[in-house]
């Protein structure tokens, strides 16, 4: 069975810019992997190139084993997305947003699949409200709503967190980690609040100036380098991107 | 292609129009301020010219045809912006929709606005002025035919210019059916521009059904030839539209574009 993602070699280059440099990497099913890295790491540009929405310059992406180059439909009918710079249009109601959603991904029996993500994602009464009006964490919650509509095989959240008040947050976090205990798929995700990285992913990658620096589990990895903390790690690696090839010297 | 998706596409133009009056007015109030202003200045002239030209099917008929041309292009180009004022790029295209189904939806959308604009249109046209349809025979529906065809095309031309050059490029969207009239002989024969012009009509779909409507209006007979030449040019223009934005929708995605949109349509 193919891994729900894998990429390979993937690069990808603004002219002189490198922005993302040959990654290679898997997310394996009923996995959450945390993709990690400052501002400007490729984070973002890789996102959106396994959401279809930039092309890569190299490298191939496969979800489902399906090439997503040849078979872009196919391929992002297995998968979804939320993120923080991307809300639903605030024009449209949270239904009115799902239904049309729904129907792109060709969902089937949608009006009960709508009703049940309201039910779970506490947005019921929301309903006949227009996004635009909603706060940024009910605005966040119908994203994810709509990031689950199709039962994706691959979600892949961009700091879904990141204008959630903490007690949304956990919420959020505790919705998605049951999405992955119930065997329905995995997750990509980024963040730079170490703590959910810690308490949510069971495998991070770090990108740094669009290269994977170091790759393991949030819980060991600071340790493994002489770390109290993952955020001590991460400060370590974007500042100073070079001290983890001189300490492996 | 998968139905659902341009349905979709369809479907959220029809919430956006349902629950908004500054969306559905448009599309009756300015076509209806058009039929209004046109049937008085061709009443005008009917009691001033020579007796027995009828200016009413001649020039009313032509606002109507060429509203209807213009309802057609600004519906495709509307819909289009809906996604580019929502910044809704990224949402749309890292979903499964392929980029022909979303030009099938937008195409959709236009279709069913601009009939329903065609209706009121042509309901005050008759009721106030007495344009009756049937003056054009059963060569009305080749004319509408065209029309739609080359409103269609030049829409397709508008999103991908827009796609292109950015959302404040929307504002070089609006005027083009204003800029291409004088050419496309609404109001007057082609043979009435200079050679120049002349030329450039020969190229527009749109000058066809004008010479043709004015000829049914005088009595005569259309030439089919030139109007399937009119409709052939207007089917070619949509197949060249379809590959422009297919390309610069690829232009988009290949060099990060698409994904850049939304911030610069905040800026």
């Amino acid at each position: 069975m193919p891994p729900v993602l894998s990429v390979s070699r993937l690069s990808k280059r603004y002219g002189e810019t490198l922005a993302v440099d040959g990654v290679s990497f898997d997310v394996a099913d009923r996995e959450i992997v945390g993709l990690l890295g400052p501002n400007g790491a490729g984070k973002t540009t890789t996102i959106n190139m396994i959401l279809g929405v930039l092309e890569p310059t190299a490298g191939e992406i496969r979800i489902e084993g399906i090439r997503l180059a040849e078979e872009r439909s196919r391929a992002l009918e297995r998968t979804n997305f939320a993120a923080v710079y991307a809300p639903l249009p605030g024009n449209l109601t949270v239904r009115q947003n799902l239904r049309f959603f729904g129907l792109l991904y060709g969902v089937p029996r949608l009006d009960a699949r709508i009703d049940e993500l309201l039910e779970q994602f506490d947005l019921a009464r929301f309903r006949d409200v227009k996004c635009g009006f909603l706060s940024s964490g009910e605005q966040t919650r119908a994203s994810l709503a709509k990031a689950m509509l199709n039962r994706p095989r691959l979600l892949l959240l961009d700091e879904p967190t990141a204008s959630l008040d903490p007690s949304v947050a956990r919420d959020v976090r505790a919705r998605l980690r049951e999405f992955v205990g119930r065997g329905d798929g995995a997750v990509l995700w980024t963040s730079h609040n170490m703590y959910e990285v810690e308490e949510v992913c069971d495998r991070v990658l770090f990108l740094s100036r669009g290269r994977i620096l170091l790759e393991g589990d949030p819980r060991k990895l600071p340790g493994d380098h002489g770390k109290e903390t993952l955020e001590e790690l991460f400060v370590t690696l974007a500042r100073e991107p070079l001290a983890l090839w001189r300490e492996r010297a | 292609m998968r139905w659902n998706r341009p349905a979709a596409i369809a479907l959220r133009h029809f919430y956006l129009m349902r629950g908004s009056p500054a969306r559905i007015l448009p599309l009756f109030a300015w076509v209806a301020v058009d039929i209004v202003l046109w049937g008085f200045i061709t009443r005008y002239l009917n009691s001033v010219s020579a007796a027995g030209f009828d200016f009413v099917p001649v020039m009313l008929g032509a606002v109507l045809f060429w509203d209807f041309f213009t309802r057609v292009m600004h519906g495709v180009t509307t819909a289009f912006f809906e996604d580019v004022w929502s910044r809704n790029f990224l949402n749309l295209f890292a979903t499964p929709l392929a980029v022909s189904e979303y030009v099938a939806g937008l195409v959709v959308s236009s279709v069913v606005t601009s009939a329903l604009g065609l209706v009121v249109m042509v309901l005050l046209a008759s009721a106030a002025f007495g344009l009756s349809f049937f003056a054009y025979g059963a060569m009305l529906v080749p004319f509408l035919l065209v029309l739609l065809l080359f409103g269609i095309a030049l829409g397709i031309v508008g999103c991908a210019l827009v796609l292109r050059f950015g959302p404040a490029s929307e504002w070089l969207i609006w005027p083009v059916p204003a800029l291409l009239s004088p050419f496309a002989g609404v109001f007057y024969p082609v043979s009435t521009l200079p050679a120049w012009m002349q030329g450039a009509a020969r190229l527009l779909p749109p000058s066809y059904v004008f010479e043709g409507m004015r000829r049914v209006v005088a009595g005569g007979t259309v030439s089919g030839l030139a109007l399937a030449w009119g409709a052939v040019l207007a089917l070619v223009y949509v197949v060249l539209a379809g590959w422009v934005y297919a390309r610069v929708h690829r232009h988009a995605v290949r060099t990060g574009l698409l994904a850049r949109y939304s911030a610069e349509t905040v800026s």
